[in-house]
C-alpha cells in the first residue's frame, strides 16, 4: 500500500478513465524517472483494462465503483494522499500528454518557492503547441478572466499537470470542483490567499485514445467554468464579509 | 371556466391519491411527498374556492381567474422542482463522498488481506 516514507514525501497521482492503451507506459515512465516515488492511479470505473495495466506497471490503483468524472476522481486521490500523510502531490494525465521528465522541475518549484500550487504550463516560454481553434479561443478567454480575478497572468489555465503542497492538499481533499476542475481550483486557492507558480513544460500528443471534448461540450465547459468561478467568488466574498 | 376548474380539481385529487399510493408502496419517502401534497392541496382549494381565486387574480392584475390559477400552478411546480434540485445536489455530493471513501477503504482492505493471506505466510 502506498505510504509516505519520509516527511517530505511526494506522491504522483494519475486519474485515468479508459486509458488502457497508454497507462502502462505512463506509469513505467514515471517509475523510471522517479524510482522511489509512489504512483497512485485513480481508475474512474474504466470499462477497459486500465486497472490491470496500471497494476502490471507497478502502480497502486484505487478504483471507484462508478464513474465520478475528473474532479471527483482527482479529489479521491487528494483525500487518500492527505489522510496517508503525503506532503506533496503531483498530478499527471493518464493519456501520456504530460512528460514525467518535467516532474522534478515542478517538485523543485513546489518545495523551494513560497507557493502552494505549481502548474506545468505549455505556453510559458517558446512556441505554443498546436491546438484546435475552439480550444485556443477558450484558453485565451479564460486567461483574460483569470487575469482580472487573480490579478496575475496564468499562461495555461486548463493544464492538468499540477502539483500541490500539503496546505493546498488539505483544501482540495475537503472541497474540489467536480467537473473541469483546473480553473475553479485556481480561484479557490486565490480566495484563500494561496499562491501558485507556473513551470514551463512541453506536452506531447496523447499516446492512445481520443479526446472526449466536442464542440457542444466546449460550449458547456465555458458556461460551467464561468458559473463555477462566479459562485466561488461570491462564496468566499460572503465568508470574508462575515469574518 | 367551471370546466377548467373542475379539471384542476380532478387533477389535484388524482395527484393526492397518487402521492398517498406511492407513500404506501414506499416508492416515495414521506419527507419528499410533502411538497407534492402541498402543491396539490393549494390547487384543490383554489379550484373550488372561487372567491379566493378571484382575489388572487385581482392582486396579480389578471382579469382571467383560470389564467391566474394556471400561473399559481406553474409557480408551485417550479418551487417543487427547485426543491428537488437542491435535494438531488445534496444527494450527489453525499454519494460522491461515499464513493470516494468506499474506493479508498477497498484499496486499504485489499492490502490488509494480501498481507494476511496464507500464500504470503507460506
Amino acid at each position: 500500500m502506498i505510504r509516505p516514507q519520509h516527511p517530505d514525501a511526494l506522491m504522483i497521482l494519475i486519474p485515468a478513465y479508459n486509458e488502457g492503451g497508454a497507462i502502462h507506459r505512463v506509469v513505467t515512465e514515471v517509475r523510471t524517472q522517479l524510482p522511489h516515488v509512489p504512483v497512485l492511479v485513480l481508475d474512474d470505473c474504466s470499462t477497459d483494462n486500465t486497472r490491470t495495466e496500471a497494476l502490471a506497471a507497478g502502480a497502486g490503483v484505487i478504483s471507484v465503483p462508478y464513474h465520478l468524472g475528473l474532479g471527483g476522481c482527482v479529489q479521491a486521490g487528494y483525500r487518500y494522499a492527505y489522510d496517508a500523510g503525503f506532503s506533496y502531490v503531483i498530478r499527471i494525465d493518464g493519456d501520456g500528454q504530460h512528460d514525467p521528465r518535467f516532474i522534478p522541475a515542478l517538485f523543485a518549484a513546489l518545495r523551494h518557492s513560497p507557493v502552494q500550487m505549481v502548474i506545468g504550463s505549455r505556453y510559458l516560454h517558446g512556441k505554443a503547441p498546436a491546438t484546435s481553434f475552439a480550444r485556443g479561443v477558450g484558453i485565451w478567454f479564460f486567461r483574460q478572466i483569470l487575469r482580472l480575478i487573480l490579478e496575475k497572468e496564468v499562461h495555461d489555465p486548463t493544464s492538468g499537470f499540477v502539483g500541490v503542497n500539503r496546505q493546498a492538499l488539505e483544501v482540495f481533499a475537503r472541497s474540489f470542483p467536480l467537473e473541469y476542475p483546473e480553473i475553479e481550483a485556481l480561484v479557490v486557492l486565490q480566495r484563500r490567499q494561496f499562491r501558485f507558480a507556473e513551470v514551463s513544460v512541453v506536452m506531447r500528443p496523447r499516446m492512445a485514445g481520443v479526446s472526449t471534448i466536442t464542440a457542444l461540450k466546449s460550449f458547456y465547459y465555458v458556461l460551467h467554468v464561468l458559473l463555477g468561478v462566479v459562485v466561488n467568488i461570491l462564496k468566499y466574498e460572503g465568508k470574508r464579509r462575515k469574518g | 371556466m367551471d370546466r377548467l376548474l373542475n379539471v384542476v380539481t380532478g387533477m389535484s385529487v388524482l395527484l393526492i391519491g397518487l402521492v398517498f399510493f406511492a407513500i404506501r408502496r414506499a416508492h416515495i419517502r414521506v419527507e419528499y411527498s410533502v411538497s407534492w401534497l402541498s402543491a396539490a392541496l393549494v390547487m384543490l382549494i383554489l379550484s373550488q374556492w372561487q372567491w379566493a381565486l378571484a382575489q388572487i387574480a385581482d392582486f396579480l392584475g389578471v382579469n382571467n381567474a383560470p389564467f391566474a390559477l394556471l400561473l399559481i400552478i406553474l409557480s408551485l411546480f417550479l418551487i417543487v422542482f427547485f426543491r428537488f434540485s437542491v435535494i438531488i445536489s445534496d444527494l450527489k455530493d453525499a454519494n460522491i463522498a461515499l464513493t470516494q471513501k468506499l474506493a479508498i477503504l477497498e484499496y486499504q482492505l485489499q492490502h490488509v488481506q494480501e498481507k494476511h493471506s496464507p500464500s504470503r505466510d507460506a
